[in-house]
């Protein structure tokens, strides 16, 4: 049995903090969020609405990678209105979520729709890929890869393997060949065997680096040059990251109109909080989480998930799945 | 955020600059401000509010120079703080007696350990050894693929084999003392943290081949995470060391705070680039520049320098308006100036001034005479140069190796400016009449509308007297 499905059946029974796992169903339906909040939060619950109690939530915020700026301003937020420290918590939950709150739907308009796939080094792209291409495929859409990350060696043959277990083709050139070729290559095959999707793997860069920011430009520019149309184009952020995210996310946009946010590596010890910041100043959505090694692991973002994560000590993929648990018992949901 | 910081420094120094030490209270609202900016660099806030704690005892105790700023002192002292726990111990190599020595990479997925494995190889085949790569990442497809063709390039035989990472692990050991290598290194697969099976199977490679160096390989641009992730690879495996990679990017690099914190061992090497002599040893004291921001640091030190100056200009200002202005002030103000470097080179800085042109040995030579002047007079006649009759002249333009005509055209510069400035500090207040139109009319007295700072002044009848001689 694959190891992420066992952990998530562990997962099922844990996703009840320790506390929360002794109170009974009762208790549960009484408190919304109880089943979800870490422990330094469930402590805080029931103390009186203080300057510790906003101390400890901020810390909370802070740990999740939020970022300060961020972080205050949420809590300016809900500060203005909270009674509570319950109340508090469940103001700061709404906020969280209203701030992420956009559109996840990834765009296939055009014959064949270019999905760009950018990001700096080791995020996890051509994991990402892969986990599109079955998502689509399995979805009944024809699909193209692109292996345009020329640079890395052994790259193309990690899309391959995975192109293989897919069932998609890959287009690619020869190592160290100009990615925009191999795009521009890949969109004409897919024209003409009329697939629906084309999704291109490019090369991990640091976006500080200018030559390789403006090879990625050209890619883009040759692909709006291809048949088809450039209909998404992802940015691929690792959840354990911090604050530089919103650097690259910044100049990735600024490069080449960046679309939405795939956010991966989820199942892990990070909590993604930049996106928040990603989403307010360059109003960037997030359409996609990654929550695993395996073809499937890939999920479309939903910000009460997601919050509810960043909220408790469990993992975004304990949250998924304790999802059917908590329906029951949760009236916030 | 930054600039910010700066400002908010500047305030907090320059208040306790004129107390002359810094106050328990004075030092909680820099520390905040510092938290702030680490945090921003993505240190964990735990680790954060340990070190602010241990730099407020150290600021507390430190001896204070009074000789030096508030600012450079806890400025300093945060980074030496921040070197002596990124740097504690440096770090170095024991070779193993029987070869080979053995180095396990463990860390997260994309945190660069199969770049960095072979960037090690390379650093040690500099060092004048035969390395092994051993590829123990079954896992990501094509990695063991990656792996070869790395190596390929400067030439590093590779080792791998099946589907088990184990005995990968221990088939390149044994291949690496058939082949008489003399280091052995073990790439692994990436893994989860908190993915206990996956820690228990490193945990296994790490018993199988038994390293004397295991390096936790961790990504520059980590999050709060990098603690805890530390931690739990420190638990599994014993770390020796971190790789701290993509410090290319435009990272600040706390998550290395975090992990070296967490778990006690120093930071071994640094990879700065894609290229495979990107690889170095780790510097301690450029890793705590760029973490606290070190063009901003600079800039900090900086700007409260300057906010001292004009503090102490201010003075001289108040000075001034009472008449008291003296040559001694004069003399300090002109030092103030030179210190700021070339004449021309202010001015460039200044918007709408770059185009024109000074010419600065002459007029660095002239504040170089009008300073030996002043310094060959006696306090008395800086105090009061009324004093300064022929014989005084002369002998101020022979200490300072002058003319007497030199040392007339100076006093008397001198004064003009000192009645010139005074009649500024008056001039706020006389604007008043003169809008209603009544020219050199009736004047408003001082007494009822004088601000704070003139308020105190000893001679009242001192600042009538200038106020009379300006009108007429």
């Amino acid at each position: 049995m694959p190891l992420f499905r066992r952990r998530k059946q562990e997962a099922a029974f844990s996703a009840r903090t320790p506390d929360s796992a002794l109170a009974s169903d009762h208790e549960l339906a009484s408190d919304s969020t109880q089943a979800h909040l870490a422990a330094a939060l469930v402590a805080i619950k029931d103390a009186k609405l203080g300057e510790d109690v906003w101390l400890e939530i901020e810390r909370h915020l802070l740990s999740a990678d939020l970022g300060v700026p961020t972080t205050h301003r949420l809590l300016e937020s809900v500060k203005a209105e909270a009674t509570s420290s319950a109340h508090a918590l469940e103001l700061l939950r709404q906020v969280l979520v209203n701030n992420l709150a956009a559109s996840t739907s990834l765009s296939t308009e055009g014959s064949p729709a270019i999905w760009l796939v950018v990001g700096v080094n080791g995020v996890g792209k051509t994991t990402t890929i892969a986990k599109l291409a079955k998502r689509e495929t399995d979805l009944g859409r024809r699909v193209v890869l692109a292996a345009a990350d020329t640079f890395r060696a052994a790259a193309t043959e990690q899309l391959q393997m995975w192109a293989e277990r897919v069932g998609v083709s890959v287009v690619h050139g020869s190592e160290g060949s100009d990615p925009a070729s191999v795009v521009f290559d890949a969109v004409e095959h897919a024209a003409a065997n009329s697939a629906d999707i084309v999704i291109a793997d490019t090369a991990g860069r640091i976006h500080t680096k200018s030559n390789l920011m403006d090879e990625i430009c050209k890619v883009r520019r040759v692909a709006d040059k291809a048949s088809g149309r450039v209909a998404e184009v992802l940015l691929v952020l690792d959840a354990t990251n911090g604050q530089n995210g919103i650097a690259q996310a910044s100049v990735f946009t600024e490069a080449v109109d960046v679309t939405g946010i795939v956010l991966t590596k989820l199942d892990g010890a990070g909590k993604g909080g930049i996106v928040l910041s990603v989403q307010h100043e360059l109003g960037l959505p997030v359409k996609l989480i990654g929550v695993g090694e395996q073809i499937t692991d890939i999920e479309t973002f939903r910000p009460e998930q997601f919050v509810d994560a960043l909220l408790s000590d469990a993992v975004l993929s304990d949250a998924v799945l304790s999802d059917a648990v908590l329906s029951e018992v949760s009236p916030m949901r | 955020m930054l600039s910010t910081l700066t400002s908010r420094f500047s305030q907090i120094f320059t208040r306790a600059g004129r107390r002359g030490r810094l106050k328990p209270d004075d030092i909680d609202e820099v520390l905040a401000e510092i938290r702030e900016a680490l945090i921003d660099a993505d240190v964990n806030v735990d680790v954060v509010e340990k070190f602010c704690g241990a730099v407020r005892g150290e600021c507390l105790t430190a001896e204070l120079h009074q000789a030096l700023n508030p600012t450079e002192q806890v400025i300093q002292i945060v980074r030496d703080q921040l070197i002596a726990i990124l740097g504690g111990e440096s770090f170095s190599v024991t070779y193993a007696s029987k070869p080979p020595t053995v180095v396990l990479l463990a860390g997260l997925q994309g945190s660069g350990k199969t770049t960095n494995a072979v960037k090690l190889a390379r650093w040690f085949v500099q060092q004048g050894r035969q390395p092994l790569l051993v590829g123990a990442d079954l896992q990501r497809p094509a990695a063991v693929e990656q792996l070869r063709v790395l190596a390929g390039e400067i030439s590093i035989p590779v080792y791998s084999e099946g589907r088990d990472p184990v005995r990968a692990a221990s088939g390149g050991l044994k291949e690496a003392k058939r082949l008489g290598r003399d280091v052995l290194i073990c790439d692994t697969a990436g893994r989860l943290s908190i993915d206990k099976e996956m820690m228990r199977e490193v945990g296994r490679i790490s018993k199988a081949i038994s390293p004397q160096y295991t390096f936790f390989v961790l990504d520059a641009m980590g999050g709060q995470a990098a603690a805890s992730v530390a931690e739990s690879f420190h638990e599994t495996l014993e770390l020796d060391g971190i790789i701290l990679t993509k410090l290319d990017s435009d990272a600040r690099g706390g998550a290395v705070l975090s992990a070296r914190e967490t778990v006690g061992r120093p930071v071994a090497f640094a990879s700065t680039g894609e290229r495979l002599d990107d690889f170095e040893l780790f510097h301690p004291d450029r890793m705590a520049g760029r973490i606290l921001g070190k063009g901003d640091v600079l800039t900090l030190i900086e700007k409260t320098e300057e906010a001292f100056e004009k503090a102490e200009a201010e003075a001289a200002a108040e000075r001034l308006i009472a008449g008291t202005y003296t040559l001694d002030d004069f003399l300090d103000q002109m030092r103030q100036i030179r210190k700021l470097g070339p004449l021309s080179g202010l001015l460039g800085r200044m918007p709408g001034m770059s185009g024109m042109e000074i010419d600065d040995n002459s007029s660095e030579q002239r504040l170089a005479h009008m300073e030996a002047i002043i310094c060959s007079m006696t306090p008395m006649e800086r105090f009061k140069p009324e004093i300064i009759n022929n014989s005084r002249r002369q002998r101020i333009a022979q200490g300072s190796g002058t003319t007497t005509a030199d040392v007339s055209k100076l006093i008397r510069e001198f004064s003009n400016a000192r009645k010139l400035m005074s009649s500024l500090g008056k001039a706020p207040r006389k604007a008043k009449p003169a809008k209603k139109g009544k020219k050199g009319g009736s004047r408003v007295t001082p007494k009822g509308t004088v601000s704070p700072k003139v308020a105190n002044l000893p001679d009242v009848a001192n600042l009538d007297f200038l106020w009379q001689t300006e009108t007429t």
